[in-house]
């Protein structure tokens, strides 16, 4: 079956040109083939997950070459698949929370004239998303990097005849650029160094660069991870990226695409474990993206713009994670499939409230749909436990590894990374049970419209209900995984010993604390941040309008201003320099043109004024230049 | 009589002829202007050929004879139609295909 492995990247793929070509007379089945293709994919990728477990450890990872790419003299890159349990454990998690969201985007976008476009794009994504996973070098890793940037940028922008709509795909896409060009340079670094990129020659080679070039190297990729996955500096587009129909925010934009940026990490243990100094960058910038994140998560009113500012902030223990090292990379990747479980459940469930709603996303206009809505209540329950790191839900066992990974080195490290790791998850719970409790409990802040009562009242009205099983059923599944994953993937050393022929043997080291304390602080934070929530969302009242806040809400509110930064930092000059080129463009270039031009036309219509037909004139000028040819021959004596 | 006697009449005689043919608006009498111009040539020519004693000078006056003589030919025929459409001989008034 691992011969065939070609097949994951092909079926969607050959869906989603299908799709794009047939256009509209696939209108009526082309969201039926897409679930079909995606659910195909997922079918090839358990058959050789199974087969690859059935190996022993030492031979679970198999290159399967494709066919020469670029053969261009020194360099050829062949293009060809990596099969082995890393890549595997992406492909299980893309292609079944996938065909989930494929599924529940049949309910969700059955109004939509444009849903057949939709899948099309859909599969494209997770044609793109499989090819990063499974490339054996970063030349074909950069392809799928790019078409999951592309799908992203399509999906962002689905509905665009809003214009803030397009606005937020491009801002995604620019600032992924950005990214990109790290992931580009490091590439050119790799070839000039080690002179290959395939996975294998970079693992093998990496050991001999010199330590500035395996900096840099390392860096450049951080930035691209940076880049795709939300972290900071390039954080900024994630908030806007909601702007998009919600299964895409839960696909692309928390389960999958976003967590690319650790894949790349993880993947390139090798040149992060010759640089110490890109290790160090990479874990603070984790740490200080998972502050930030949730502090932007606490201050939005916006349901989707709240999970954006969360799954910001749960990469950032992923990123925190993998720049640990090896000790972390497992805990990055197990948090990686968890957080695909919860957070995927928890958009959905989002989705589904918005759809119940009528598209309102203000948190401040919910409340008390708990009656309405029983299923995607219990679902975003079991999800916001999940999140929480509640035991026994799936977060606990992925994200109390992290925390007490980070609490593992020497000197301030484990104190600034496991700190900010605990912090985080106080934080957490604060901002999921503020969305738990807003959202389902306390007092209903909108009116039924089916009773009619109330005409003054200057709370909306709605008339929320329950979602379709195609969208509720999705979600429940999700919501089991939420529940079940953490225990079942963690059973026996589950996923770190299923990955440890990636990510290495690692030796049990001892956290500056005791394990009890750590999980003991946890447990207290999220149940102090859980408690907090619900005594100001809950038990009080929330006012309809939000209340101006303290300067750290306001500033939160506005993403800490990094939209103002970006604009000062990099837009403005920007602009500033077009304009000042299109400035010498039209003065210097131009001018110099149609001054040429305007010059020959003056001197023609002087010369015209010449010719005027008289004959004596002529003759005058005829002789005046004989003069004039003999003066200059009699002064010259020639 | 030297060389310079007949220099200096051919340049009063073209002189004369160049200032009829600026001055004067009658296309005759710039034509015999022209005329006097091609004749103050023919001096100095003829007159540098007796210098020399070559017979160059003598050939290239019967050049400008018989150029002149073509010249007049087209000339009038020209100046005879002018003044059939328009009645007038001035060089001034055919002035249509300026610019």
């Amino acid at each position: 079956m691992i011969d065939y492995a070609w097949l994951l990247v092909a079926v969607p793929l050959a869906s989603a040109t299908l799709l794009l070509l047939l256009g509209k007379r696939s209108d009526a089945w082309g969201h039926l083939l897409a679930v079909v293709a995606v659910a195909a994919s997922f079918v090839i990728g358990l058959l050789i997950t199974l087969e690859v477990l059935a190996a022993d450890a030492a031979d679970r990872i198999h290159d399967l070459h494709l066919f020469s790419w670029i053969p261009a003299g020194d360099l050829t890159i062949d293009a060809g698949l990596r099969i082995d349990p890393l890549s595997l454990t992406f492909v299980m998690l893309i292609t079944f929370v996938g065909a989930l969201i494929h599924v529940y985007s049949i309910g969700y976008m059955s109004h939509d004239p444009a849903r057949r476009r939709f899948f099309a794009y859909l599969n494209l994504f997770v044609a793109a998303m499989l090819i990063l996973v499974l490339a054996d070098s970063y030349a074909l890793l950069f392809v799928g990097w790019e078409g999951v940037g592309l799908a992203s940028y399509l999906l962002i922008g689905f509905w665009n005849y809003n214009t803030s709509y397009a606005v937020a795909a491009k801002k995604a896409f620019v600032m992924n650029r950005v990214g990109d060009m790290g992931l580009i340079v490091a590439m050119g670094l790799m070839f000039a160094s080690i002179g290959s990129v395939s996975f294998s020659d970079v693992d093998a080679g990496a050991q001999g660069l010199t330590t500035p070039m395996a900096t840099a190297i390392g860096l450049l990729l951080l930035l691209g991870a940076c880049g795709k996955s939300a972290q900071f500096p390039l954080q900024a587009w994630l908030g806007d990226a909601m702007a998009g129909p919600t299964p895409v925010s839960a696909l692309i934009h928390a389960a999958t695409m976003v967590t690319a940026g650790v894949y790349l990490i993880v993947r390139s243990d090798a040149i992060f474990s010759a640089a110490p100094t890109a290790q160090l960058v990479t874990a603070c910038i984790g740490a200080f993206t998972l502050l930030l994140g949730a502090a932007i998560a606490c201050a939005k009113d916006d349901i989707k713009k709240s999970l954006a500012g969360s799954t910001m902030s749960q990469i950032g223990y992923m990123v925190l994670a993998a720049g640990l090292g090896p000790i972390g990379y497992a805990f990055a990747i197990f948090h990686l499939v968890t957080h695909g479980f919860f957070k995927a459940g928890l958009f959905l469930g989002a989705g589904s409230v918005m759809h119940a709603n009528g598209d309102a996303t203000d948190m401040r206009t919910y409340g008390g749909l708990r009656k309405v809505m029983l299923v995607t209540w219990l679902t975003f329950a079991a999800c916001w436990l999940a999140i929480m790191g509640v035991p026994p839900f799936a977060g606990f066992y992925s994200k109390d590894k992290i925390i007490e990974a980070a609490f593992v080195g020497e000197g301030w490290q484990p104190w600034v990374f496991g700190g900010a790791a605990l912090i985080g998850a106080g934080v957490t719970a604060f901002y999921m049970s503020r969305m738990f409790f807003m959202t389902f409990h306390g007092k209903a802040r909108w009116v039924d419209s089916a009773s009619a009562l109330g005409a003054d009242d200057p709370r909306p009205k709605r008339h929320p209900h329950e979602s379709p099983l195609v969208m509720t059923l999705p979600i429940i599944v999700l919501a089991l995984g939420a529940v079940s994953l953490g225990f079942l993937l963690s059973l026996g050393d589950g996923i770190t010993g299923w990955l440890e022929p990636v990510t290495g043997h690692v030796e049990h080291h001892e956290p500056v604390l005791p394990i009890p304390v750590i999980m003991g602080t946890t447990l207290a934070l999220v149940a102090i941040g859980a408690l907090l929530a619900w005594r100001q969302y809950a038990r009080n009242d929330v006012p309809l309008v939000a209340p101006t806040g303290s300067p750290l809400t306001r500033a939160a509110r506005r993403d800490f201003y990094a939209d103002d930064v970006n604009e000062a930092l990099a837009m403005r000059p920007g602009q500033d320099l077009t304009r000042t080129l299109v400035y010498a463009d039209t003065a210097v270039v131009d001018g110099a043109v149609t001054g040429a031009a305007a010059g020959t036309v003056g001197l023609g219509q002087a010369l015209r004024k010449l010719q005027n037909g008289y004959v004596r004139s002529y003759a005058a000028m005829i002789l005046a230049g004989v003069v004039i040819a003999g003066a200059v021959l009699h002064l010259v004596r020639l | 009589m030297t060389l310079l006697h007949y220099l200096v009449l051919s340049g009063i005689l073209f002189t004369i002829g160049a200032v009829t043919v600026l001055v004067r608006r009658n296309a005759i009498l710039a034509f015999m202007g022209v005329e006097l111009m091609l004749n103050s040539c023919n001096l100095a020519l003829v007159a540098f050929s007796r210098v020399h004693g070559t017979l160059t000078g003598q050939v290239m006056a019967f050049y400008v004879m018989v150029v002149a003589a073509a010249e007049v030919v087209v000339g009038l025929a020209i100046i005879v139609s002018i003044y059939r459409a328009r009645r007038t001989v001035s060089v001034d008034e055919p002035s249509l295909l300026r610019n």
